[in-house]
């Protein structure tokens, strides 16, 4: 039995490929359940928890084909804001394992994140969103070093978070930064770990009267930092700063880099294009189309109509944006598919052909 | 053209103006409501297709044939027309779902939609009822306008028509494939074959799965099953031909000439997409089961936007044309279909 069942399941899904063609069984059998594809994987927005005036906490059910993450590493999530689909990337908050299968994300809403304001503002449970992931090197070596200390701002606590809600044996010290106790992401349960656990120190430094964490303020805070190994996530400007006067070994500095779903204006300049599957790169102007740019390269370009009719030419995004050329339009995310002939660069840009 | 004599060459550009301005307020306006509306079309077209096909199981109980092969009918229609054709247009990539999107889609036809793509939204789209250009008059088999030469064979166009009408899935593949390019060098038989390949793969899927996996599945009613099947796909190929031939052979549809190519500009391309078209008039459900190409006039000005569109604009480009001069066709379904037979049946003779 044991060895026949798999060809009985193999010769049952061939069958209902057969049976579905074009499309899947998957498509089909989503409609009882969206959880189902695997192809696809998906998960379910199944509750919200506001953790401070600005930040919330999905708790999100996995649908088939998650595999569970190690503490530390984020997930991609997607998810349909006016109609279109936003990818972003999130640690993920919660331990792995968790009794009820569940994960967990926590967003802090950016003044201007259109996305991440989605998210905590507008978000309702049951949303289907779309999953990617897990992923990153984030996370803490077998065997765990004895000494660690944890350097975190803002939303950077949400990778930690998991790792200490999973439990560490070891003498940790958590620095972490806020601007006031309230805007403290976890505040109340880390408070409670700390008050709980005698090898868990905690330092919380409220930025708007205390002034921003320096380096140096680090040998007061934690004479021996030096010595520990350190896991810090926070804003770009925190880990710049903290690379620079690193003074230890450069393996014991692992750091984690939020950057923010912003988008450089792009003039009418254009910038430079790079192909990136050829590697040919050339500049364009503003008002080149791409695929004539590219087609000048040396670049095997799909092209059709040549006027935005018939979408033969469209090649997916890898970075950068694109201005439309009928409307003015600057608009692009990565993975976007650019109709080339009649978008050009709005700054640097990338494309997968 | 006789039928833009009145308007100075300013007077189209601005014409094209208009237009693109009611491209850009649409684009601009995208969001929720339409991504529920497809993705409610799509999951209605497959419980439908589902419900059909388990109706079909009993299909031995007469009841149980014929509202199975009427829900598979709708089903075959709303996948091939309101979703297939307008998803393969590109309609829906702005919501970058790739499960819904034109470089992803395959449809539930025999074509291939890679093929069909390129024949149809490049080919046939840019070069809209010009004369030696644009493959879809009379789909390369037919003489749809006086301007082509008469040949004894156009004698038969009226049998062959019925014909491409009941097999017009087949008959789209074959067209797809663009065999009298091959000729003249523009197509090497080894681009044919390799095609044909790909096609021959798809048919064989399509083939098995409504005549052999599904009858099976019904056991003793095999053959009601398989019955079904095949009245299901003949509907919809005779509808989908109905409508589609609606589109540019109607009276009122005018063609044109390869010099008008020269340098056409934006507006002069939209005044062709305009004259070459024809509209039907209808309700709602009308539209929906005819993949809204009802609005083939709209869906030529603009084919990238999203379908359910185009009722809604409908009355601004109808009324930007009176006030420009320009003729908008639009008839019944009875009148425009009267009016291609008319066509085929007139030019079948010299």
């Amino acid at each position: 039995m044991t060895v026949t069942l798999p060809w009985v399941l193999r010769s049952l899904a061939e069958a209902g490929r057969w049976l579905s063609t074009p499309l899947s069984p998957e498509d089909y059998l989503s409609l009882l359940d969206p959880l189902w594809p695997a192809g696809e994987l998906r998960g379910r927005v199944e509750e919200l928890h506001p953790e401070t005036a600005d930040a919330t906490t999905l708790v999100i059910r996995p649908g088939r084909g998650w595999r569970a993450h190690r503490p530390g590493q984020w997930a991609r999530i997607g998810v349909d804001v006016e109609g279109r689909r936003h990818w972003r990337t999130y640690s993920l908050s919660s331990p792995p394992h968790r009794p009820d299968g569940r994960i967990t994300i926590t967003v802090k809403a950016a003044p201007d994140g259109f996305v991440s304001r989605h998210l905590v503002r507008s978000l309702t449970p049951g949303t289907i969103v779309r999953l990617a992931g897990p992923d990153g090197a984030f996370v803490l070596p077998e065997p765990v070093p004895p000494r660690l200390l944890f350097l975190t701002a803002g939303s950077g606590i949400t990778p930690v978070m998991a790792m200490l809600s999973g439990g560490i044996a070891a003498d940790v010290v958590l620095i972490h930064s806020a601007p006031t106790p309230q805007e403290v992401i976890f505040g109340d349960r880390l408070r409670r770990l700390a008050a709980r656990s005698p090898y868990l120190r905690l330092y919380e430094r409220h930025t708007r009267s205390a002034g921003r964490l320096r380096p140096a303020d680090l040998a007061v805070l934690c004479p021996d930092w030096t010595q520990r190994a350190v896991w810090a996530c926070g804003p770009p400007q925190m880990l710049d700063d903290l690379a620079a006067e690193w003074p230890g070994p450069a393996e014991r500095l692992r750091t984690e880099r939020f950057t923010e779903d912003l988008h450089p204006a792009g003039g009418t300049a254009g910038g430079r294009v790079r192909f990136a599957t050829t590697g040919r790169e050339t500049d364009a102007d503003g008002a080149t189309p791409l695929l004539t740019a590219g087609e000048d390269a040396g670049v095997l370009m799909p092209s059709g109509c040549r006027m935005g009719v018939c979408h033969t030419c469209v090649a997916p995004l890898r970075s950068g944006r694109v201005r439309d050329l009928r409307s003015g339009l600057v608009h692009g995310e990565a993975g976007d598919l650019i109709q080339t002939c009649v978008s050009a660069a709005a700054g640097p840009v990338e494309l997968e052909l | 053209m006789t039928s833009t004599a009145h308007l100075a060459p300013g007077d189209i550009e601005e014409f094209g103006r208009e237009l693109d301005k009611i491209r850009e307020e649409v684009l601009a306006d995208l969001g929720d409501r339409d991504a529920r509306y497809i993705r409610d079309v799509i999951a209605v077209q497959r419980k439908l297709e589902l419900g059909g096909r388990v109706l079909l199981l009993a299909s031995w109980l007469p009841p149980a044939w014929i509202a199975g092969t009427a829900a598979l009918a709708t089903a075959k229609i709303l996948e091939n027309m309101e979703i297939g054709h307008n998803v393969l247009h590109g309609q829906w990539d702005w919501m970058r779902d790739p499960k819904i999107h034109s470089t992803t889609w395959e449809w539930d036809i025999v074509c291939p939609a890679e093929m069909w793509k390129h024949s149809h939204n490049f080919v046939h789209h840019t070069w809209t009822n010009v004369l030696g250009k644009d493959r879809d008059i009379g789909y390369s088999a037919m003489r749809i306008t006086p301007e082509q030469e008469w040949h004894p064979v156009y004698l038969a166009q009226p049998f062959y028509n019925v014909l491409l009408a009941l097999f017009f899935e087949y008959g789209i593949a074959v067209y797809d494939l663009e065999l009298e390019r091959v000729p003249s060098g523009e197509k090497t038989p080894a681009d044919v074959l390799a095609q044909l390949g790909v096609l021959a793969r798809k048919v064989r899927r399509q083939i098995v799965k409504d005549y052999v996996a599904f009858p099976l599945l019904a056991g003793p009613a095999f053959l009601p099953a398989l019955l079904a099947n095949l009245t299901a796909n003949l509907t919809r190929n005779v509808w989908a031909h109905a409508i589609i031939f609606c589109g540019h052979f109607p009276a009122g549809a005018e063609f044109f000439t390869e010099d008008r190519l020269d340098g056409e500009t934006r507006g002069e391309w939209y005044v062709r997409q305009l004259l070459g078209s024809c509209n039907i008039d209808g309700g709602p459900l009308f539209h929906v089961m005819s993949g809204n190409l009802g609005h083939q006039i709209e869906h030529h000005l603009f084919p990238d936007l999203p379908s359910n569109r185009y009722a809604e604009i409908a009355p601004r480009v109808r009324a930007l044309c009176d006030r420009y001069g320009l003729a908008y066709t639009s008839a019944s379904l009875t009148r425009q279909v009267g009016s291609v037979w008319k066509r085929v049946l007139r030019l079948a003779l010299p």
